[in-house]
C-alpha cells in the first residue's frame, strides 16, 4: 500500500435549511415583518444570528478514514447522504464546521462537467479558460491541448462558439478538458454519464487509466457497474456518517440490502392487533429471495417472493389474498390473486393459518423501487376482509452481472416491466434479380429466460 | 483518532473550519495568478460578444456623458472648470474616464460572486480572484476611453504635462478604492441580495458626491476636508492635475485619500475572507 495522502478525522459539516412552512398570515402580519425586517436581518448581521425556524442538518458527521496513495477509492449512498458534501471539503471549496482533514498532494475536483464553460467562447477558448479553472497551468494546457481535442473529437469546431454545439459536443469536450487533468488526486463526482454510449465507454475507460496511472482518485456515483469496474475499496455514507468502509463488493451489497426505505417483513403476534376481522386476519407478509431468505433488493434476475399468512376464522367465505405491485411512480404494475389455483379458488377457508406464497419471475419488473398492497378478499361478490396499503416494498436493480433485458447499457431502461422477450430476426440478402428475394438466410434468438428457468409469472401456494 | 503529522510522506495541507479573523493568504492568490487572468481575459472577451457596436460602447458612454454635461453643467448652469481654463468638455471628459472604470469596477465586483455562482460551488480557488477580475476587466474600455481622451486633448490643442507619469498612481487608487468597496458588496450580495438594488444608487450618489461634473475647487474650508474622505476627490483632481495641469498639485488632501482607500480596501480583504468559508453553501 503506497503513502498515506488524505487522512479525514471527526469530519462534519452541518448546514443551515431555510425556515420551514409557517400557516397562513395575515397581511397585516406580513406588513408589520416587512417593516421589522431591515431591523432584524442587521442585528442577525451583526450578532450572526440565525433566522427563526431555521433548521440545522449534519450533512456530514464525523467522518474517519484514510486513503492510500494509487488507491482509487468509491463512495456510495442515497441522495443526500453527503456524497457531495464530502468531496466539496475535501477539494476545499466549502470548509468543514468540525474536524479536519490532511490531504498531501495536488487535489483537482470535477464536481461537474463544464464547470465555467462560457457559450460565447469557442471550443478553443474554453479549454484554455475550463483549463484554468481546473487548476492546470497554461503551459500544461498548451501541452495536452491537441490531446483534448482529438479525445472530444470535435476537431472541425472547435473554433466556432460553445453555444452552437449540440448538447452532446458541449459535453464532450468539457470531459476531455476534465479528463485531462493531472493531479496527484482526482476527486470526481458522478460525471460519466455523459453523452452517447460509444462516448461513455470512452470515459470510463479513460477513468480506468487514471486509476491505472497510480493516481488517487475519490469517485462519488450512483452507478454500481462503474464503482465496480473502477474502485477497490468502497466507503458507504448515510446520513452524514461512514456505515461501511472496506472491499467493493462487500459494501455494495451491504449498501443495496440496506435501503431502509424497503421493508422486508411485516408480522403482528395477536389476531387482535392484526389488521382484518372476525373474518380473517393478516399475520405476517414478508419478502423472501430464491433461498426463502428475507430480502428487500433484489438482482433484476432473481425472483422476488412475496409470502402472505393469515388467519382464517370463518369458513363462510371462500376469500384468498391479492397483491397489487405499485412502481415508485404509483403505476399499479400488477394484480395478483390465488384465483388459477384449483385445489384453493372457491373452497372453504376452514379455521386456520394459511400461507401462500407468490413468486414474481426474475428478468420481470424493471429496476425501481416497488410498494406491495395486501389485500384478503372474496372476487365476486366484492368483498373485503383485509386492505393494507405500501405493506412491504422492495427495490429490483440490476448490477450489470448477468442476463437481462438491459445488459450492459449503463443508463435506466425505459419501461414499467422490463421482460426479456424472443425476438426472431431474419436476413434477405439483397438478390440481383428484380422481384425476387433470394432464399431467406432465417436467424431464430430464442427466448432467453430468466437464471431460474421459467419465464412467464406462475403463481405457487 | 491520533493525529501524527509522521504518516504523511509529504506535508499535507490542513483543511479545517477556520476560526475567527482569518489571514488573507495572498500567496494562495498568486499561485492563482493565470486563474485570474483567464478570468479577466474572459470578462474582456465576452463583454460586447453580441453587440452591434461591441468596443464603441466602451468610448460612448463616456463620450455622450461629456456632451450631456457639457450641454447642462457647461453651458446653460455655467459651471466652469475650476480655475484654470480648460475648456468645460475636456475638464469633464477627463473626470468620466478615471469615473467610467471605477463606476464600471465597483458594479461589476459588488455582483461577481453572484454572478460566478456555479464557479464558486464547484471548483475550488482563492475567491478574491473573482472580484479583482471583474475589475480588470475594465480596464480595456478605460484604455479606449483613454485614447479618445488624447485626441480630445489634441484638437483642443492642450500637451500633457510632465505630471503625466502619476497617472498610473491615480488610476491604482482608483482600483484600490473599487475593489475595496466592491470586496465588502460583493460578500454581502451573496447573503443579501439587497446590494443588487443598491449598487446603481450607491454609483449615481457616489457620482454626485465626485467631482466629475463639477471642480471641487466649488467646496471650500471644512468642508473640503470632508470631500477629501472620498477617495474618488482624490482621484479625480489628481487625474486632471496629472493630465491637464487645471488644479493645483494634489495636497494634503490626495493623502486622505490614500488612507481612506486603504482602509477601505483592507477592511474589506479580510470581511471577504471571513465570509468566503460560507460563500459556496450560502451563494
Amino acid at each position: 500500500m503506497g503513502d498515506l495522502v488524505i487522512r479525514s478525522e471527526q469530519l462534519s459539516k452541518r448546514y443551515r435549511i431555510g425556515a420551514l412552512q409557517q400557516g397562513y398570515r395575515t397581511l397585516r402580519e406580513t406588513l408589520v415583518d416587512l417593516a421589522k425586517a431591515p431591523y432584524r436581518a442587521a442585528r442577525r448581521a451583526v450578532r450572526r444570528e440565525s433566522k427563526p425556524g431555521e433548521q440545522l442538518i449534519w450533512a456530514l458527521r464525523d467522518i474517519d478514514f484514510e486513503v492510500h496513495q494509487g488507491e482509487v477509492l468509491g463512495i456510495i449512498g442515497r441522495n443526500g447522504a453527503g456524497k457531495s458534501t464530502l468531496l466539496k471539503v475535501l477539494s476545499r471549496i466549502t470548509e468543514p464546521t468540525t474536524g479536519r482533514v490532511r490531504v498531501a498532494g495536488r487535489v483537482g475536483s470535477l464536481l461537474e462537467v463544464g464547470t465555467g464553460f462560457h457559450p460565447e467562447l469557442t471550443g478553443r477558448e474554453n479549454i484554455y479558460l475550463n483549463g484554468a479553472i481546473l487548476g492546470m497551468r497554461n503551459a500544461e494546457i498548451d501541452q495536452r491541448f491537441d490531446e483534448i481535442v482529438a479525445f472530444s473529437e470535435i476537431e472541425k469546431f472547435i473554433d466556432t462558439p460553445v453555444k452552437h454545439y449540440s448538447s452532446g459536443m458541449f459535453l464532450r469536450l468539457a470531459f476531455a478538458v476534465a479528463a485531462h487533468l493531472t493531479p496527484e488526486i482526482l476527486l470526481v463526482d458522478e460525471v460519466l454519464a455523459v453523452g452517447d454510449e460509444r462516448f461513455q465507454k470512452k470515459c470510463m475507460g479513460k477513468m480506468e487509466s487514471v486509476g491505472k496511472e497510480g493516481r488517487t482518485v475519490l469517485f462519488v456515483s450512483h452507478n454500481m457497474n462503474a464503482i465496480q469496474r473502477l474502485c477497490q475499496r468502497v466507503i458507504l455514507l448515510e446520513d452524514g456518517k461512514v456505515r461501511a468502509d472496506g472491499e467493493t463488493s462487500e459494501v455494495i451489497s451491504e449498501y443495496l440490502n440496506a435501503d431502509r426505505s424497503e421493508a422486508e417483513c411485516k408480522e403482528w403476534s395477536e389476531p387482535a392487533l392484526a389488521p382484518g376481522d372476525e373474518t380473517a386476519r393478516l399475520k405476517r407478509v414478508r419478502l423472501l429471495d430464491r433461498s426463502n431468505a428475507l430480502c428487500s433488493s433484489f438482482e433484476i434476475r432473481e425472483p422476488v417472493q412475496i409470502e402472505v399468512e393469515y388467519w382464517a376464522f370463518n369458513p363462510e367465505y371462500p376469500f384468498m389474498p391479492i397483491l397489487l405491485i405499485h412502481n415508485e411512480n404509483s403505476v399499479c404494475v400488477l394484480e395478483s390473486a390465488a384465483n388459477h389455483d384449483p385445489a384453493y379458488n372457491g373452497k372453504s377457508r376452514r379455521r386456520g393459518i394459511y400461507r401462500s406464497v407468490c413468486t414474481i419471475p426474475g428478468n420481470f419488473l424493471n429496476e425501481g423501487m416497488y410498494n406491495v398492497d395486501v389485500l384478503v378478499r372474496v372476487l365476486v361478490p366484492r368483498q373485503y376482509f383485509i386492505r393494507e396499503s405500501n405493506l412491504l416494498s422492495f427495490r429490483v436493480q440490476d448490477s450489470g452481472s448477468g442476463l437481462s433485458v438491459k445488459g450492459d447499457f449503463p443508463k435506466a431502461w425505459s419501461g414499467v416491466v422490463a421482460p426479456m422477450l424472443p425476438w426472431e430476426t431474419e436476413v434477405r440478402p439483397l438478390g440481383s434479380g428484380v422481384g425476387t428475394p433470394g432464399s431467406p438466410h432465417k436467424t431464430i434468438v430464442p427466448a432467453s429466460v430468466s437464471a431460474e428457468g421459467k419465464s412467464p409469472p406462475k403463481k405457487k401456494k | 483518532m491520533e493525529s501524527s503529522q509522521s504518516d504523511f510522506t509529504s506535508p499535507p495541507t490542513d483543511i479545517a473550519p477556520s476560526k475567527g479573523w482569518v489571514s488573507l493568504r495572498l500567496r494562495e492568490l498568486w499561485e492563482f495568478r493565470e486563474l485570474l487572468y483567464f478570468l479577466t481575459w474572459r470578462d474582456i472577451k465576452v463583454r460586447y460578444k453580441q453587440t452591434v457596436l461591441g468596443a464603441a460602447w466602451a468610448i460612448l458612454q463616456p463620450f455622450m456623458t461629456m456632451v450631456v454635461f457639457s450641454l447642462f453643467f457647461g453651458r446653460l448652469a455655467h459651471i466652469s472648470s475650476g480655475s484654470s481654463n480648460i475648456p468645460y468638455p475636456i475638464f469633464s471628459y477627463a473626470g468620466l474616464v478615471p469615473w467610467t472604470f471605477f463606476a464600471y469596477g465597483l458594479a461589476q465586483s459588488s455582483n461577481s460572486l453572484v454572478g460566478n455562482a456555479q464557479l464558486i460551488k464547484k471548483v475550488f480557488f482563492p475567491r478574491l480572484v473573482v472580484p479583482i477580475a471583474s475589475i480588470l476587466s475594465g480596464l480595456v474600455d478605460f484604455a479606449l476611453a483613454f485614447i479618445v481622451l488624447l485626441g480630445m486633448m489634441l484638437v483642443f490643442g492642450i500637451a500633457p504635462t510632465i505630471n503625466v507619469i502619476f497617472l498610473p498612481f491615480f488610476l491604482l487608487l482608483a482600483f484600490i478604492t473599487a475593489l475595496g468597496v466592491g470586496l465588502w458588496l460583493s460578500a454581502l450580495n451573496v447573503e443579501y441580495r439587497d446590494v443588487q438594488y443598491m449598487v446603481p444608487f450607491l454609483v449615481q450618489f457616489w457620482m454626485f458626491i465626485s467631482p466629475v461634473a463639477y471642480p471641487s475647487s466649488l467646496l471650500s474650508g471644512p468642508w473640503r476636508t470632508l470631500y477629501g474622505l472620498n477617495p474618488m476627490v482624490g482621484v479625480l483632481d489628481g487625474f486632471r492635475w496629472a493630465l491637464l495641469g487645471s488644479t493645483g498639485a494634489p495636497g494634503p488632501m490626495i493623502g486622505l485619500s490614500i488612507i481612506v482607500a486603504i482602509l477601505i480596501l483592507i477592511s474589506g480583504a479580510f470581511y471577504f475572507r471571513r465570509m468566503e468559508r460560507n460563500f459556496a453553501d450560502v451563494v
